[in-house]
């Protein structure tokens, strides 16, 4: 017990012999593994930057695509249902509203489908070298935060571009969501990525589950809506239960100007808290989850 | 010369493998109940210690469990039972270019390597000139290494993976890559590391490399350590069970001639012998017997040094003589002048085999003998070799 919490790198070169074996505790585990990271934080960096790298590698417009996509799904949502199915009529500045919404919305799905599939997708490197295996579902957490910056950046352009910037009182809700969004999508990522190795339908239903919530979370209509139809009954109850939303209904209330206060849950700011204590239980699970599972990883990838 | 202490111990270490047909959320649904699960131990209650600057050659047939052997040690898989303890920094080179991306330059892939590797930015900003330098391939280290050649490729991966400055280096089968001249890089860069005392593992399948590089090997068989110890030993240990495994197979065929006996005699005395001058001719007679008749059979024969290296070799189709179908007794007899061997001793095997089936008997070590060449030179060769000044 006492040499096996001791062997993380920078006593590799003690003059005594230590365990390789992660240890097992709860608390010595989860600190052995932490400080693995910390350690290797020049590669997560380096895998982050891997992605963008090779990803735009070869194409001209390169780092622009990260904003192509969300942009081109700017125009269908503003056209299709703001325009066409009239969500307009009820929320002002939809343009902004909804831009705001899918930006939350992309960084949550994003790391999620992209962590699910972090494990597999480098089984290459995990067959082969020894690495603390958290660092894959984090690298992809690592990308999704930038191109959520890029996104960012764009929607406060947007923002005063169209003459709503967004109101300094509310703007303190933006950080915490995005603190509850990237938490929450870590935990959950810790316990895809490890499932995913054993059960490879995980990804399949990942990208369906993340189609349903999208469309469970007020990104393309208002929770105004939603509160006329359920008239605060148990399905209201379980809509807000939808750990995304609260997030999202934060974030969106601190970039999007003409949101008044009544458009959002009066304990919103509870509901965030609890979410946030969620999402640790879940990281604190997920890590154990994954710990347990990663030992086997090299032979069943 | 430091003092040698234990830098790797195994304690009593198990691996169990779970074999499972089944993979998809279906297919689990479906059999379940009857789950198509197998355990299969890869390794059972391997327990040795390794001293810091020794060479360690794990050797085996295939599916012995070396290569496990050599994850466990390396931490990339957690054994079921028992502890591995290790100390000092490890370098693993299990595959050459894990981790290489092929839409990157060499020069990220390099970077991106040697943090896999485990070396900070600072250490690879340090080395990355002495590491493009060993790769030779200067001109394209910033070109996508989609592009590279396979050679290329290994030749850039290699150079990351030995610069790494490792305490402790696993080796499975990579010395094999590139072309001569690297090969020959990087054994000499092997070669160091034992100079500098640091502790190098290998798994490899060529028997030479174990011979001429390690002081010690491992025989792995079906999970079980074998034999741990000196290698020449090790190495007739392994040749020993793939010597069972054949006679194993062959039970179950139809009849084939053997191998009776073999002698080496002095040509000109025409006596028996098992010390050898430099410069003696020898004949080696080979006696085989066939109860069925057999036509266009091939008698060989061959020269092994101490350590099972290749010394000499010959078949009767080599050496152009036409054989005769027979049935009953041939003694077939290999003339060999003035062999002109040096000091040590050497074995001599003798196979058996028919055009149309390949070889079907070897008997490694049929005899063996030792020579003497009356020097105080060294090596296989017997050279009467003299040395002056000129200058």
């Amino acid at each position: 017990m006492s040499n096996a919490s001791k062997s993380r790198p920078d006593e590799m070169f003690a003059d005594t012999l230590q365990n390789i074996s992660p240890p097992k505790g709860v608390i010595a585990g989860t600190v052995h593994t932490v400080r693995a990271i910390i350690d290797r934080r020049d590669l997560l960096f380096l895998l982050v930057q891997r992605e963008f790298k090779a990803r735009y590698k070869d194409s001209s417009f390169g780092v622009l695509w990260s904003l192509i996509r969300p942009l081109a799904m700017l125009l269908i949502y503003y056209v299709a249902v703001g325009k066409f199915l009239g969500a307009e009529r009820h929320i002002p500045d939809f343009a902004i509203y909804v831009f705001s919404g899918l930006t939350a919305w992309s960084l949550f799905s994003e790391i999620i489908s992209a962590g699910t599939g972090s494990i597999v997708n480098n089984a290459g490197l995990i067959k082969k070298v020894d690495l603390p295996r958290e660092i894959f579902p984090l690298s992809a957490i690592g990308t999704a935060l930038v191109n959520f910056g890029i996104q960012f950046v764009v929607l406060l352009i947007a923002t005063f571009a169209l003459g709503a910037p967004p109101r300094l009182d509310a703007l303190w809700l933006v950080p915490i969501s995005v603190i509850v969004i990237t938490a929450y999508a870590l935990g959950i990522t810790l316990l895809l990525s490890a499932w995913n190795v054993y059960l490879r339908d995980i990804q399949h239903l990942v990208d369906i589950a993340l189609l349903v919530l999208f469309w469970a979370s007020p990104i393309t209509y208002s929770y105004a809506m939603v509160h006329d139809v359920l008239k605060g009954g148990f399905l209201e109850q379980l809509f807000l239960a939808n750990p995304v939303t609260p997030a999202v209904l934060a974030f969106q209330h601190g970039m999007w100007s003409p949101g008044a206060a009544d458009t959002i849950p009066g304990d919103l700011g509870w509901r965030l808290l609890a979410t946030f204590v969620l999402s640790l239980l879940l990281v604190a699970v997920g890590q154990r989850v994954f710990s347990r599972l990663e030992g086997n990883f090299a032979q069943e990838l | 010369m430091t003092h040698s202490s234990t830098v790797i111990r195994l304690e009593d270490v198990s691996k169990r493998f779970v074999v499972h047909k089944e993979k998809s959320l279906k297919e689990r649904l479906v059999s379940r109940g009857r789950r198509s699960r197998e355990d299969f131990w890869a390794l059972k209650d391997i327990s040795f210690d390794i001293q810091s600057s020794s060479t360690v050659g794990l050797i085996g047939a295939n599916g012995s469990g070396k290569s496990t052997l050599l994850k466990v040690i390396g931490g990339i898989i957690e054994p079921t039972a028992g502890e591995v303890l290790r100390k000092g920094r490890l370098a693993a080179l299990l595959e050459l270019g894990a981790g290489f991306h092929p839409d990157l330059t060499g020069r990220e892939n390099v970077y991106l390597n040697a943090a896999i590797l485990g070396m900070s930015r600072q250490e690879t900003e340090l080395r990355f000139d002495q590491i493009v330098d060993f790769s030779g391939i200067e001109a394209f280290i910033d070109t996508q290494v989609k592009f590279y050649s396979s050679g290329m490729y290994v030749r850039l991966a290699f150079a990351v993976a030995v610069h790494v400055d490792p305490e402790i280096l696993l080796v499975d089968e990579v010395l094999a890559v590139g072309d001569e001249p690297f090969q020959q890089k990087c054994l000499d860069k092997i070669r160091s590391f034992q100079r500098d005392g640091r502790t190098i593992i290998m798994v490899t399948h060529s028997l030479a490399t174990v011979g001429d590089m390690c002081d010690r090997a491992i025989v792995m068989d079906h999970g079980d350590m074998l034999f741990d110890g000196d290698v020449s030993t090790a190495l007739h240990t392994l040749r020993d069970t793939f010597r069972k495994e054949e006679e194993v197979e062959h039970e179950e065929e139809p009849y084939l001639p053997t191998i009776e006996a073999a002698r080496l005699i002095d040509i000109a005395t025409d006596l028996e012998i098992d010390r050898v001058y430099a410069g003696q001719s020898l004949r080696m007679e080979v006696d085989i017997h066939s109860e069925k008749e057999m036509s266009q059979w091939i008698v060989g024969m061959g020269i092994e040094g101490n350590l099972g290296q290749a010394v000499f070799g010959t078949n009767t189709e080599r050496l152009g003589i036409e054989t005769t179908p027979f049935v009953g007794d041939k003694t077939v007899a290999f003339e060999l002048p003035r062999v002109q061997l040096g000091t040590d001793r050497f074995t001599m095997h003798a196979s058996l085999g028919t055009v149309e089936r390949g070889t079907f008997q070897k008997i490694p070590q049929i005899l063996a003998f030792d020579v003497e060449d009356g020097t105080r030179n060294v090596g296989t060769l017997s050279i009467d070799a003299t040395a002056r000044v000129v200058k």
